[in-house]
């Protein structure tokens, strides 16, 4: 695959096409049916909750919060082949691959909602927290792989990065040494066309951000993000050429963020309603939707299951607003293993402040 | 005028006037910023002066240095404070540096804009305050405003300066203040601390965000009979050690309150300059308000690590009745 989707070709892997047909039949995964419908219900429970967070956020009941919409299949995809042993380092809008870790809506719920216990993820094994500063995880994963080769371990490291990421020197110091290590990890580049307001050709003069790789001595390909099954196909891939030792893959997924940056941002001010239609049609979830018709393995009432979903989205959502209150040691007690003196004695004396406040402040 | 409005026409007056001003950053073109500080500018000045750069902060500080080399004179933005650390090489080993290095042949006047402070329910990175880091680096120069008015003096001072600035901009008021600012040009010289309001008992040294939480705590002070100075620094450095000494020598009291961490702070170096230029005119030792030793808390621990109103009259009735 790798060869003959080489970046230096400037070829997309596609393998099914807007309409749910399969036009690639050479590389089309070989997946179970009930595999396929239950990527599909992954998807589309991401899909459903990520909507259902952006309500949350208009609601006032959490902070900013960056969307997924659009872009499903990416996550969607990984979430089907990462196993527990494998390790995710994310950025922050792969939230199918999330919860195919372990991670529990209710613990990204509370990290919108401002507390830092989100990112314990009490049932993620080999799982990372949230990365804010741009592609600055994507060492931390090549690090990671280092340890799992050092170890002969049976394990892929997932680093997730946007478009925008790979303008940073981090992108490129991190696909420079894990070319060098030669150790396990993909990295995944969510191409959704903007960083922000800025469009991917104010990032990058490349032909592509796959084309990048090439001279890192990294294999690497163009997928298009929005097909489940190339996506696939080149995640399971890119598994298992790391699983043999082979060394790094970079993947581009090109896709388009239906949504916003974050909640905070307002795309009709930097792109056009005639380009958001024309992405429409690219709809990964329509596509695989399609795919379920054609092949008769669309036995779900998506009506019912959509309400299901929601319901579960709501109850984690509460779980997560009545989670216990914030504990003021808290604010002290992680910054440092070995607590200095000093700290201790900020946190006495901001407890004898708040003793003082409760008798003034009546 | 609020204070994006100040800073916005701070820089379309430059704009205006000097050909050689070219502002770039993280969507500061098209957008016009994350927070709308650059926006029109593009639309009025043309990409070729104002422009989005791609994502990477250290290149947009790195390239700027370049231009600076070269006669230009680049006004950029860090989208937020808390991601400046990968241009920090940049500022620190070249920006604060070149002057010196190069004996004088290549001066940096640049103006590195960036939002920082808390308060404002933000995700990590987001709320922080290190104003210090950069005050600690020899060659830079830091500035904080803390109303429309002086923002607009304050950038234009900024990038007139040969020397290079730090300009921080306290986000969480970006909106919330609204006064008369001339539309004509004016500076206000860097250097310069104001005496937003004079006293006798205590003199408080804030600046940025601060400044309201202070005005707050004032009038809590004012019930318990207690006369406050306030001074406003407005540059972090050089740092306006008259100002902080005259007032001390009044008032014998002295509380700095600020946002950033407590040790090696704002906060500790104005200690330690009233130590040196008013000693024999304290009456209780010199407190500082801050921040913990620890980064940000995430908004639901947030309001534990902010200052307020109660937090800072709480010291200054502990430093009066010293």
């Amino acid at each position: 695959m790798f060869k003959e989707f080489s970046p230096l070709k400037k070829k997309i892997f596609r393998i099914m096409d807007n309409n749910g047909k399969i036009k690639n039949e050479k590389w089309m995964p070989k997946i179970d049916n009930k595999n396929i419908v239950k990527a599909y219900k992954d998807m589309l429970f991401a899909r459903t909750a990520d909507l259902m967070t952006v309500n949350y956020q208009r609601q006032g009941r959490i902070f900013t919060y960056p969307p997924n919409y659009g872009q499903e299949a990416i996550s969607g995809a990984v979430a089907q082949i990462i196993s527990d042993e494998d390790w995710l380092v994310p950025a922050f809008r792969e939230l199918g691959a999330w919860l195919a870790k372990g991670v529990s809506l209710k613990e990204i719920f509370l990290y919108y909602m401002g507390n830092e216990d989100a990112s314990k993820f009490e049932s993620a094994k080999n799982m990372v927290p949230f990365s804010v500063p741009i592609a600055s995880q994507l060492l931390h994963a090549t690090g990671i792989a280092y340890e799992v080769k050092l170890n002969n371990k049976k394990q892929t490291v997932f680093t997730f990065v946007g478009d925008g990421g790979t303008s940073e020197g981090d992108f490129h110091e991190a696909l420079n040494f894990a070319g060098v290590w030669k150790v396990p990890v993909v990295f995944i580049v969510q191409n959704n066309q903007y960083g922000i307001s800025t469009p991917t050709k104010v990032q990058t003069a490349s032909e592509s951000i796959a084309i990048k790789s090439v001279a890192y001595g990294v294999k690497g390909i163009q997928v298009d993000g929005n097909d489940f099954f190339a996506m696939y196909a080149a995640v399971k891939e890119a598994k298992d050429y790391t699983l043999a030792g082979n060394g790094p893959v970079l993947i581009e997924a090109v896709t388009y963020r239906k949504g916003a940056h974050t909640t905070s941002d307002d795309p009709t001010k930097y792109r056009t309603k005639e380009e958001e239609e024309s992405w429409d049609k690219t709809d990964p979830l329509n596509r695989l939707r399609n795919y379920l018709k054609d092949n008769n393995l669309y036995d779900i009432d998506e009506e019912i299951l959509i309400k299901d979903y929601k319901k579960e989205t709501d109850r984690q959502f509460i779980a997560a607003e009545t989670y216990k209150e914030y504990p003021i040691d808290d604010v002290f007690n992680f910054q440092y293993v070995d607590m200095p003196d000093d700290l201790k004695e900020q946190k006495r004396e901001y407890k004898k402040f708040l003793k003082w406040k409760e008798k003034v402040a009546k | 005028m609020n204070l994006v409005n100040a800073i916005n026409n701070a820089i379309d007056i430059k704009l205006e006037e000097d050909k050689n001003i070219i502002v770039y950053g993280q969507d500061v073109g098209v957008e016009g910023g994350v927070f709308r500080v650059t926006e029109g500018l593009q639309k009025k000045y043309g990409k070729e002066r104002v422009f989005d750069a791609p994502l990477a902060e250290s290149g947009i500080v790195g390239t700027a240095v370049g231009m600076a080399i070269a006669g230009l004179k680049p006004v950029i933005e860090m989208q937020f404070s808390g991601f400046v650390y990968p241009g920090f090489n940049q500022i620190i080993s070249h920006v604060a540096r070149m002057n010196n290095r190069s004996r004088g042949r290549y001066p940096m006047p640049i103006v590195i804009r960036m939002p920082y402070g808390g308060g404002i329910n933000a995700l990590e990175h987001h709320s922080e305050s290190f104003e210090a880091a950069f005050a600690h680096i020899p060659g830079l120069k830091v500035v904080i405003p803390s109303t429309p008015h002086d923002a607009k003096g304050l950038l234009i001072a900024a990038i007139e300066s040969p020397d290079p600035i730090i300009y921080m901009e306290p986000k969480r008021i970006y909106r919330a203040i609204k006064q008369e600012v001339r539309e004509e040009k004016f500076v206000i010289p860097i250097g310069k601390a104001s005496i937003l309001q004079q006293g006798s008992d205590i003199t408080i040294v804030a600046y940025g965000a601060m400044i309201r939480e202070v005005q707050k705590a004032i009038v809590l002070a004012k019930k318990a009979g207690i006369s406050v100075e306030l001074i406003d620094l407005r540059t972090i450095y050089p740092i306006d050690k008259e100002t902080i000494a005259n007032s001390v020598k009044k008032t014998g009291r002295v509380i700095t309150v600020t946002e950033s961490v407590k040790s090696f702070g704002v906060a500790s170096e104005i200690t330690q300059i009233v130590n040196e230029e008013a000693f024999l005119s304290l009456e209780a030792p010199p407190k500082r308000v801050t921040g913990f030793d620890t980064i940000v808390p995430l908004p639901k621990g947030e309001h534990h690590y902010m200052q307020d109103a109660y937090k800072i009259f709480y010291e200054i009735e502990r430093t009066v009745n010293y």
